[in-house]
């Protein structure tokens, strides 16, 4: 057998089984069903939502707050990495703050911003956006900072204007770093859109999660878990996809690598 | 001290063309987080008109702060550094470098990072693309013009870096340990071809190197510097016929001038 038909049949194998004992469990009547219900009734309620298109409306606002949030707060990060690690006497003003306000849990903020920003769509993609900014903000500067000197002073030596070596060396230096903050970010990002629809919200994956607590419809409740994951491990092979074609010259060992090592700063 | 060391001390022969680089009084002291720390001290030397000069020293003796100050990334504390007859008060294009590590830009091809230069003083690449290729040819990477670093090992990286400091036609080459990085076979046999591309382009050379065989192999001249503050100590013409081929290595001159330098690194007590 083939490495690569391994490589995919194992994990199948393992989800089929997980499957079958999972129905196994729930139909011999030691869990009730109520509590958690077998996969075919799962499959059975996500053929319903699916088909009368009853979740679709849910899924769309979810994935709208998490790409506009996301791609915001990473546009946002980036902009202000690239200012606070080019110019010393901004970064010595302004990164204690943003030391400080890393640490502030964002979700905290999630009823603040209902308050401002109102029930709709808007109050989520802030909180995504905030969510979204740390990680970035903090990979894209230690990247940038971390370009090789040799190469600044090669630049230097050929008397490079600032911008010319910024742009030439030190900003594909911080690309995979870059890459690795935005791949936390997408996590974060589901997470706040989830976070921000739980606290109030007339449309979204989160609501429809809570809306179903409340009617105790807990099959519903499972396929709104399974389509956020859906979401996220589409977002997420999507970012991992861009990054091995844009930052081609890091093999994908030293960027999952980067990825690890970066999580912390989550 | 240095001034009791005997030997083949000699003062440079001076050649008839105007000296290409003329370092005089040099001194460096910097801030350190213990004081003031002084990294070179009333530092001579000078270079002609395609001559390859090495400065041999322990680690730490400055000798890389002596390479920052010649290509003018660095101001000096005390004398002065003259290229071309011009004073150099900052950076300035007439040189090429070479690094320790051979400091390629990764997400460029070889042929690109050989053009570097030429791009960022905002010269036509197009027009410098043969002058490129020939020195890929001579540097023997004609076949991986359009590969990208990492695709190439260590000893193919710095000859990459060396084709990139001869790519603007430069005054004066700086190496700067340029083969350090590399494991000990591949190292002497980068010596023996950088030797070959020397002797093709007659580029005055200012090399850096903690090695005496390189040195010795190498150099026209070698300057023996000191232990920190580095300041000059020797003065060794090197009269050993070009192109030194391998089998120099064990020839009585050789093992005298290589004994000489060995001697005197001992007396000091600082062979790296």
């Amino acid at each position: 057998m083939s490495e690569r038909l391994k490589n995919w049949l194992s994990p199948s194998l393992t989800f089929v089984a997980l499957l079958l004992v999972w129905q196994g469990v729930t139909t011999s009547g030691s869990v009730p069903d109520y509590l958690i219900p077998p996969p075919s009734r799962v499959g059975a309620a996500m053929w319903t939502v699916y088909t009368t298109g009853t979740i679709l409306p849910h899924l769309a606002a979810t994935a709208t707050e998490m790409i506009l949030g996301f791609t915001a707060g990473s546009i946002a990060a980036l902009i202000a990495a690239c200012i606070v690690a080019e110019f010393r006497e901004v970064e010595r003003c302004v990164y204690p703050f943003i030391v400080a306000l890393q640490s502030v849990p964002k979700v905290a903020l999630a009823p603040l911003l209902i308050v401002w920003f109102g029930f709709g769509i808007a109050s989520k993609v802030v909180l995504v956006g905030l969510i979204c900014f740390f990680p970035v903000f903090v990979n894209a500067m230690t990247g940038l900072q971390a370009a090789r000197p040799e190469l600044v002073d090669l630049y230097r030596a050929f008397s490079a204007t600032r911008w010319r070596i910024f742009w030439d060396v030190k900003l594909p230096s911080a690309a995979g770093a870059i890459f690795a903050g935005l791949q936390v970010g997408l996590v974060l990002a589901l997470l706040g859109a989830v976070v921000g629809e739980f606290v109030a919200a007339q449309e979204g994956l989160g609501s429809l999660i809570q809306a179903s607590s409340l009617n105790f419809d807990v099959p519903v409740m499972f396929v709104c878990i399974v389509t956020l994951a859906a979401l996220g491990a589409t977002a997420s092979a999507i970012v991992r996809a861009l990054h091995r074609r844009i930052v081609f010259w890091e093999g994908p060992r030293a960027a999952s690598a980067t990825t690890t090592k970066q999580n912390g700063h989550a | 001290m240095s001034s009791t060391v005997a030997g083949a001390s000699s003062q440079p022969g001076v050649a008839s063309a105007p000296p290409r680089l003329v370092v005089k009084d040099l001194g460096v002291t910097y801030a350190g987080s213990r004081g003031q720390v002084q990294a070179l001290d009333d530092l001579n030397l000078t270079i002609g008109e395609g001559e390859f000069v090495a400065v041999l020293g322990p680690s730490g003796c400055g000798k890389s702060t002596l390479l920052k100050i010649v290509s003018g990334l660095l101001a000096p504390s005390s004398g002065e550094v003259t290229l071309n007859g011009k004073v150099v008060r900052g950076p300035q294009s007439e040189v090429g470098i070479v690094f320790q590590q051979p400091t390629l830009l990764p997400w460029k091809t070889v042929l690109d990072n050989v053009l570097v230069p030429i791009r960022v003083l905002g010269k036509s690449p197009a027009h410098y693309h043969d002058k490129a290729m020939g020195l890929l040819e001579l540097t023997g990477l004609t076949d991986f013009a359009s590969h990208y670093p990492n695709e190439l090992s260590g000893g193919m990286q710095q000859r990459v870096g060396i084709a990139r400091g001869l790519i603007n036609d430069p005054q004066l080459l700086l190496m700067d340990e340029p083969f350090s990085a590399l494991d000990a076979m591949t190292r002497e046999r980068m010596a023996a071809e950088l030797q070959t591309i020397w002797l093709e382009a007659r580029k005055a050379v200012l090399f850096i190197t903690h090695s005496i065989q390189e040195a010795v192999l190498l150099a026209d001249r070698i300057i023996v510097l000191s232990d920190r503050p580095g300041h000059v100590v020797e003065v060794l013409d090197v009269d050993l016929e070009r192109p030194r081929l391998s089998d120099v290595v064990t020839s009585p001159r050789f093992t005298e001038l290589y004994a000489h330098l060995r001697a005197f690194f001992r007396v000091d007590g600082k062979l790296r």
